[in-house]
């Protein structure tokens, strides 16, 4: 078995007396991409502010890569590995496509603003070097040609493309996906799901994601959580989740009979 | 003057800083943005109450209400003018129009009535004695007048946002605007009727101001403007019982710095507490936190 | 010409902000040797170029950094006391007034850019309305507090006191600041040159360091800090650096400001002063530095050029304000705006497109 990546251990939120996710456990392995299914409202982006601390858990443990998030703040986090989207589309509107994905290299990169204001070696250097791999990492949508675009500026599925991007220029050992890939057609999405398999294998790295079109979830991920009211309601293969009664009444409501 | 003196000056102060403040807030409330402009309601409607009472000797009762009738007119127009048209702008669009309204009404002030100074005449008060005396605390006319007056304007406006049906449309205005029209809620109209207020009020609080203290100017009104504007956002911008609170505490603070530490800087102290209250309470005493949804 | 075309836009731009600079400076320059300026204009000159500074340096933190400050004359109010005071102190020390303006200007700058991180300090914990409502509290406890300064120069040591003239200066001694009369006859040796190089300056700084990591992580955090985060920027790190910056190039404006009137006082620096800065980086446009100093000098002129109309200038200037507000934000223009700027990503698209 390949290396744990993420582990939730009873993780829980109370929100003004509400537990919004309650006693949430999953793990994803290196190399893994495992989906988090539940209709609106079941608390699956909170188990991702949870995860990346923009809340703190009110109750719960979560492992990245074995050592625990406890005293991380979301800014340690991404530096710890872990990279996300967002449902609601957080581009920095007035950079450029090719300097949204250089400010996430931000952590890797070593020279300082004296270096920077006085033009030294190193910036130049380095600036090369961090146009040349955003520039690469846009290749794998093919978006190499957007690049000096203003990231505000793109379609609606060219600025989810782009964030999923900016989240790899952060070298993460953890992607969270926040429905990728909403608002996009059949067309649209196939084409994404057959990119988000050649990530993993190209990286390497676990990828969990919220999604509400069946035919990627089922498509791509290994194991899927299903969650409703902050619970988790099933998990297991897509074919044991697809056939998993407790599912398909929270998603179609309760069937009733006679 | 004994500390009991320095409080009851302090809280007439800060009565005037609430009935100014309550402009401010509600302003903000509704159209989310900071009305730079409402100090100098506050100097239009002194002059028209010193040109129709001290000049012409008009009963004060009818000044007053003239110099309310001419402001409210005012702030209706300079919102339909003015800030209606930058509905849908950035706020800092709408900030520097405020301030060129500003500049504007400063200015015009300047031409029609010059920078020398007007000597306001106190609306109340018999001639030779101005005060009056219980036990020992000595109190002027125009003190109690302004205390009971906030006091009055505080129960009225929040009644008046409370019962009727015109204040619940301005609370649900200032809450969702967009859901507000949906409700059949007319928001152009809410507004207006905001700013009337509003402007009411600082032809009040200019009276009141100018009763208490004589200098009348174009620039009158800018730094109780400011300093209002301080109390607003250190009751927490948005709430009116907030403006209130931030008004008299704001009021008391000034005074007593003036009298127990330094007059130089009692402008620094009351900053000085704003900031704390802010670093501590960042939405203001009784402002609500405002938390973004991921 | 083929090297300009071969940048980016923003490579490009900064390069034009340069050259206007320079050609201004050179015109002005050769026009003043000629006598072809008039001496109310060239009066003018150095406050001009403090004013351009100072919206540089609003420019930074209001454009760039997205923050609104409405107390940035209180950083240049330290800078120019500081600066001023110091090329006061050295007039017997350092007879070329060159160098002496240049030891002022870094006091000035040095001084301010302390102030700004220490208030920056509590002011970047808050955002929006609150944040702009801290820095004018900041911006007026600056004015009453250097309003009430004290200080002279006796027998090669420097004293100070608060509120009240309690230095007790020996004949020897010199009075430099004298609270709310603030520092008087000051030699005047600010010159246009030194505000050029000044501005230049500036607009080196705020280029390299908006093209660097830093620059894009403040601008990252000012169009969503959220995000920001959530790929590893330290928020309040970068922002306090751009906040000090922006204070401290506040502070040179102010020690070139001061060192060019015969007397400086605190009230000067007051919450009109800022707004009027923050006039000239609106009009300009936001994170638009070229834009900012052209409505700085035009808006520093503008005054004088209405004097035609006496009494009536402040009044056009007030009506201007507003009706360049309500144009610029008008649903007409702005929608011919936006086409053209959509005409030009999709240009850049199919261009790039053909290049790979």
């Amino acid at each position: 078995m390949s290396n744990v990546v993420l582990k939730c251990k009873d993780l829980g939120i109370v929100f003004g007396g509400l537990a919004a996710v309650n006693d949430f456990d999953i793990e994803v392995h290196e190399k893994e991409i495992a989906g988090l299914i539940g209709p609106n409202g079941a608390g699956k982006t909170t188990v991702f502010n949870l995860l990346t601390k923009v809340y703190e858990p009110t109750s719960g443990e979560i492992f990245l890569n074995g050592e625990s998030t406890a005293k991380k703040t979301t800014v340690q986090l991404s530096k710890a590995g872990i990279a996300r989207t967002f449902q609601n589309i957080r581009l920095f509107n007035r950079l450029t496509v090719a300097e949204n994905v250089m400010t996430a290299m931000n952590q890797s990169m070593r020279y300082s603003l004296f270096e920077a204001v006085l033009r030294l070696p190193r910036y130049w250097k380095e600036e090369k070097e961090a146009r040349a791999k955003a520039l690469e990492l846009l290749s794998i949508f093919d978006m190499q040609g957007m690049a000096d675009v203003s990231a505000g500026s793109l379609p609606y599925g060219a600025q989810r493309r782009l964030e999923i991007v900016r989240a790899l220029a952060t070298e993460p050992s953890l992607l969270l996906l926040d429905e990728p890939a909403a608002g996009m057609n059949p067309a649209e999405t196939a084409e994404l799901m057959e990119n988000i398999g050649r990530i993993r294998d190209r990286f390497g790295i676990a990828i969990l994601l919220i999604e509400h079109d069946m035919s990627l979830v089922m498509g791509i991920c290994d194991q899927i959580t299903g969650l409703n009211f902050g619970q988790v309601i099933a998990r297991g293969t897509p074919e044991q989740i697809q056939s998993n009664p407790v599912v398909i009444e929270a998603y179609l409501g309760k069937h009733k009979e006679g | 003057m004994s500390f009991l003196n320095y409080l009851v000056s302090g809280l007439s102060l800060g009565s005037i800083y609430a009935i100014i403040a309550l402009g401010y807030t509600m302003v903000y409330g509704i159209a989310k943005m900071l009305n730079f402009a409402h100090g100098d309601v506050i100097m239009i409607g002194s002059y028209v109450c010193f040109f129709a009472f001290t000049r012409y000797g008009l009963n004060p009762f009818i000044s007053v209400i003239l110099a309310m009738l001419v402001c409210t007119m005012l702030g209706i127009v300079i919102e339909k003018l003015a800030y209606k048209p930058l509905r849908a702008a950035p706020s800092l669009a709408v900030l520097i129009t405020a301030i060129g309204v500003s500049y504007l009404l400063q200015n015009m002030a300047l031409l029609l009535w010059s920078s020398n100074p007007k000597v306001f005449t106190p609306i109340v008060g018999k001639p030779g004695s101005n005060s009056f005396t219980i036990g020992g605390l000595t109190v002027s006319y125009v003190t109690l007048l302004t205390i009971v007056t906030c006091v009055v304007i505080m129960i009225v406006l929040t009644t008046f946002i409370s019962r009727t049906k015109l204040g619940k449309a301005m609370r649900a205005v200032s809450e969702d605007k967009g859901a507000a029209q949906l409700m059949g809620i007319d928001v152009n109209t809410t507004i207006s009727v905001t700013f009337a207020i509003g402007s009411g009020l600082a032809a009040v609080a200019g009276i009141l101001l100018c009763s208490a203290y004589p200098n009348l100017t174009p620039t009158t009104g800018s730094m109780p403007g400011i300093k209002a504007f301080t109390a607003a956002v250190f009751g927490g911008i948005g709430s009116i019982p907030g403006a209130f609170l931030g008004g008299l505490l704001l009021g008391i603070i000034e005074n007593l710095a003036k009298a127990y530490i330094s007059t130089q800087i009692s402008d620094a102290i009351v900053f000085g507490v704003l900031i704390i209250v802010l670093l501590v309470k960042p939405a203001g005493l009784l402002g609500k936190p405002m938390r973004e949804k991921v | 010409m083929n090297r300009l075309k071969g940048m980016n836009r923003t490579t490009r731009k900064n390069y034009i902000t340069y050259l206007v600079v320079i050609a201004a400076y050179v015109i002005l320059e050769v026009l003043m040797r000629g006598g072809g300026l008039k001496a109310a204009t060239k009066g003018m000159l150095v406050p001009i170029c403090a004013y351009i500074v100072m919206a540089l340096s609003l420019n930074l933190t209001v454009g760039i950094m997205g923050e609104l400050s409405l107390g940035h004359a209180g950083f240049m109010s330290v800078g120019a006391f500081c600066g001023t005071a110091t090329t006061m102190c050295l007039v017997n020390a350092i007879p070329s007034g060159g160098l002496r303006l240049c030891l002022g200007i870094i006091v000035g700058t040095i001084a301010a850019a302390l102030v700004g991180f220490l208030i920056g300090i509590p002011v970047l914990r808050l955002r929006g309305d609150y944040l702009a409502i801290v820095t004018l509290a900041f911006g007026e406890i600056i004015k009453s507090i250097v309003g009430n300064v004290y200080m002279g120069v006796d027998g090669g040591r420097l004293k100070f006191s608060m509120f009240t003239n309690e230095l007790n200066l020996s004949p020897n001694g010199r009075i430099i600041i004298e609270g709310a009369m603030g520092i008087r006859s000051i030699p005047r040796i600010a010159t246009f040159t030194a505000g050029f190089i000044l501005i230049m300056i500036s607009l080196i700084v705020i280029f390299h360091m908006v093209g660097s990591r830093a620059g894009r992580a403040i601008m990252a955090i000012r169009d969503n800090y959220i995000a920001a985060e959530s790929i590893g920027i330290p928020a309040f790190k970068y922002k306090i650096t751009a906040f000090t910056i922006s204070a401290a190039m506040a502070g040179a404006a102010g020690a070139l400001f001061g060192n060019n009137y015969s007397s400086l006082i605190a009230s000067k620096f007051n919450i009109d002063t800022s707004i009027l800065v923050l006039v000239f980086v609106v009009l300009g446009g936001q994170g638009n530095m070229l834009g900012s100093i052209i409505a700085a000098a035009a808006l520093t002129i503008l005054p004088e050029a209405l004097r035609g109309f006496a009494d009536y200038r402040m009044l056009m200037y007030a009506i201007i304000l507003i009706a360049v507000m309500l144009v610029s934000n008008n649903a007409k223009v702005k929608d011919i705006l936006k086409n053209l700027a959509e005409k030009r990503a999709a240009k850049a698209m199919k261009g790039g497109a053909a290049h790979e």
